[in-house]
C-alpha cells in the first residue's frame, strides 16, 4: 500500500515536471550537509542558496518566481492517543498509528502557499503541511485522511509544539528576482539521520522547476562514542555505569567523610 | 548550561539536572528511600522519554544509596542478615513481576494499570504513616513512651513459626514475613518500575518492628544491589540507560544524599516518618489529580508500534 502511494506520488510529479521543454533550471546549494551532534548542541540553521536560470528554448526569465522548500527527515511510526473519561478517571481511550511520517518536517516558502498555486495543483504535489501525505493505519489499511481529521491535526500540532514539524512563508527570501536564501532551522532535538531537500519553483501559479539536496544529522565525537557502546555493547556498557555509580558513590562517603 | 544527552536524544540544563539530583539525594538519604517515585516523574516533566527516564534514574538510585549505606555502615546501623534474606526473595519477586509485565503488555491500558497502583500505594501508605506517626508524636506530648508497644509487643505476625532470631536489629520474627516482603517489593518494583524503598521502609518498621534508626541503611543495602543489576539489565535488553543523564543525576544525587543521611540522623524517628508520610501521600494525590482531572491536553504522541 504504501509503496503503491508512493509511486503514483512520483509518478504524478513527473508528469508535473515534465512539462515543456522552454523551462528554468534550478540550481541548490546548502551551507553544511552534515550537522554534528556534539555535546554542546543546541540546534543549527542551514542556509540554502538557489538560483534560477534559463534553461534550453528559453532566453530569458520570467518576472516572478515562487519557491517552496520541503524538508523532512527520517521516517519514524508514531502513534497519537487520545484521552477519555472512563468511570470517573482520564484514560487513554483510541489511538491511531502514523506509519512512515516524516521525523522532521519542515515547508518553507516566499509567500503563503496557498497564493502560490490553486488547491489541487498544491494537493497533486505535496505542497504545505496541509498537503502533505502523512499515512495513518486504519483497520488493515494504511491511508491518509482528510486533513480536518482530529487525530492528523493532533499530531501536526504535537509536532508543531516540539518544533519538529513548521511551516513558514518568510523562511524564503529573494536577493534578487533569480536568486533565493531559505533558512532550514534545525532544533535541539532534530532526530538523527538523513534529511531530503525538495526545491520547487512556481511561475505563476505552474511549477516550472524542481531541485533536491539533502543533509545528515550525526552524532559526533563523544556522543558517538557513548551511543555506540550503549547499542554495541550493552552489557559492558551497564557494568561501566554500575561501576561509576558505586564510585562516585564511594567517592562522595569518602569526600564528605566527618568522623 | 547546555548538555546534548546522546541516549536521550536532547539537550538539558546541567544546573537544572544537578540540582533535582541534589533535592532527591537529599530526601533519599533522609529517608533510605531510591526516590525513583519522584526522580521518574521529575525526568519525565521536562522532556526525557520515559523509558530513558526509568533506565538511567535506576544507576542515580545506585549511586545514592551506596553513599547513605557506606554512611550507615560507618554507624553500625545496618541489619546485613536481614538485608540478604530480604534481596534473595526480592530477586523471586522481581522475575514475577517481569512476567507479569510482560503479559500485562499485550493488553492496551497498562499506563492505567501503573497510574492506578501508584495512587493507591502511596496514597495508602501514605496516609497509614501520617496517622502513625502524628499518634506516636502525641503520645511523647503527653509524656508517654513513643512506642508504647515495642518492647515485647505481640501481633499475629510474631505466632508464625520458622523464627529466626536478628542480633542487629533485636528482634525475633518468623521468616514468612521478611521472605513475603522481599517477594512483595520485588515484584511491584518491577511491575511499577520503582525501587520500593518507599513500601520497604514501613514494612519494616511496622510488620517486623525492626528499629527506625536500622530500617534506612537496610532498606539502602536492598536498593543499592537491586538499582545496580536493574542498570545492568537495562543497558543489556533496551539499550537506553543514558550515562551522560546518569553521571549528572548521581553528582548531585550523592551530595544530596550525604547531608539528607545527616538530617535524618539528628531527628526523632517519628518525626522522620511522619515528613516521608506527608511526601509520599502527596506525591500520591499529585497522579489520583492527573487521572481525575480533565487533562489540558487530551492528546499525546508515542514512538514506535505496537503496545
Amino acid at each position: 500500500m504504501m509503496h503503491a502511494l508512493a509511486l503514483i506520488a512520483a509518478f504524478a510529479l513527473t508528469l508535473c515536471f515534465a512539462g515543456p521543454a522552454a523551462a528554468e533550471r534550478l540550481v541548490v546549494s546548502l551551507s553544511n550537509h552534515r550537522i554534528a551532534v556534539t555535546s554542546n548542541f543546541v540546534g543549527e540553521n542551514v542556509v540554502l542558496f538557489g538560483t534560477v536560470e534559463p534553461d534550453a528554448g528559453r532566453t530569458s526569465l520570467r518576472s516572478a518566481y515562487d519557491v517552496v522548500v520541503t524538508v523532512t527527515g527520517p521516517l519514524q511510526t508514531l502513534r497519537t492517543r487520545r484521552k477519555g473519561r472512563v468511570a470517573g478517571l482520564w484514560v487513554n481511550v483510541a489511538s491511531r498509528e502514523f506509519v512512515n511520517v516524516p521525523s522532521y518536517l519542515a515547508i518553507l516558502s516566499n509567500r503563503p502557499v496557498a497564493d502560490i498555486a490553486k488547491p489541487d495543483v498544491l494537493r497533486r504535489l505535496q505542497v504545505g503541511l496541509d498537503n502533505f501525505l502523512l499515512p495513518q493505519r486504519i483497520g488493515p489499511d494504511i491511508a491518509d485522511t482528510v486533513r480536518d481529521d482530529p487525530f492528523r491535526v493532533a499530531f501536526v500540532r504535537l509536532q508543531m509544539q516540539q518544533r519538529l514539524y513548521r511551516q513558514s512563508d518568510h523562511a524564503v527570501t529573494f536577493l534578487t528576482p533569480s536568486v533565493f536564501r531559505a533558512t532550514i532551522a534545525l532544533p535541539a532535538n532534530a532526530p538523527t539521520g538523513d534529511y531530503a531537500i525538495d526545491v520547487k519553483l512556481f511561475a505563476g501559479g505552474e511549477p516550472v522547476a524542481r531541485a533536491t539536496s539533502a543533509l545528515e544529522v550525526i552524532k559526533a565525537g563523544f556522543e558517538q562514542f557513548v551511543a555506540d557502546a550503549a547499542r554495541e555493547h550493552g552489557v559492558v556498557y551497564g557494568f561501566a555505569t554500575a561501576l561509576m555509580a558505586l564510585f562516585i558513590g564511594w567517592l562522595a562517603s569518602v569526600v564528605f567523610r566527618r568522623d | 548550561m547546555q548538555i546534548y544527552l546522546p541516549i536521550a536524544d536532547m539537550p538539558v540544563d546541567i544546573f537544572l539536572v544537578l540540582g533535582m539530583g541534589l533535592a532527591v539525594g537529599f530526601i533519599s538519604g533522609m529517608f533510605g528511600i531510591g526516590g525513583g517515585f519522584l526522580m521518574t516523574p521529575l525526568l519525565i516533566f521536562i522532556g526525557i522519554s520515559p523509558a530513558v527516564a526509568v533506565a538511567s534514574v535506576s544507576s542515580h538510585i545506585a549511586a545514592s544509596s551506596f553513599t547513605g549505606a557506606l554512611t550507615h555502615w560507618r554507624r553500625d546501623a545496618i541489619d546485613t542478615t536481614l538485608a540478604l534474606m530480604l534481596l534473595a526473595a526480592g530477586i523471586i519477586g522481581t522475575a514475577t513481576g517481569v512476567w507479569l509485565f510482560t503479559m500485562l503488555r499485550a493488553l492496551d491500558q497498562l499506563d492505567l494499570m501503573i497510574g492506578l497502583s501508584y495512587v493507591t500505594l502511596l496514597t495508602v501508605v501514605g496516609a497509614m504513616m501520617i496517622y502513625e506517626s502524628l499518634r506516636a508524636e502525641l503520645r511523647a506530648r503527653r509524656g508517654l513512651s513513643a512506642t508504647p508497644r515495642r518492647p515485647g509487643s505481640h501481633t499475629w505476625v510474631h505466632g508464625l513459626p520458622f523464627k529466626m532470631r536478628f542480633k542487629r536489629s533485636r528482634i525475633y520474627v518468623s521468616a514468612i514475613p521478611i521472605w513475603g516482603i522481599g517477594f512483595s517489593i520485588g515484584f511491584i518494583g518491577a511491575v511499577m518500575g520503582i525501587g520500593g524503598g518507599f513500601l520497604l521502609v514501613p514494612m519494616l518498621i511496622y510488620v517486623l518492628r525492626v528499629p527506625t534508626a536500622l530500617v534506612i541503611g537496610t532498606s539502602m543495602v536492598l536498593t543499592l544491589i537491586t538499582m545496580a543489576s536493574a542498570t545492568v539489565m537495562h543497558a543489556a535488553t533496551n539499550h537506553l540507560v543514558d550515562a551522560v543523564l546518569a553521571l549528572l543525576l548521581m553528582i548531585g544525587g550523592v551530595v544530596g544524599a550525604q547531608f539528607g543521611a545527616r538530617t535524618g540522623q539528628t531527628m526523632r524517628g517519628e518525626r522522620l516518618r511522619l515528613l516521608l508520610g506527608l511526601l509520599v501521600f502527596a506525591v500520591g494525590l499529585r497522579f489520583a489529580y492527573e487521572l481525575a482531572v480533565r487533562p489540558e491536553d487530551l492528546y499525546s504522541l508515542r514512538h514506535g508500534g505496537g503496545g
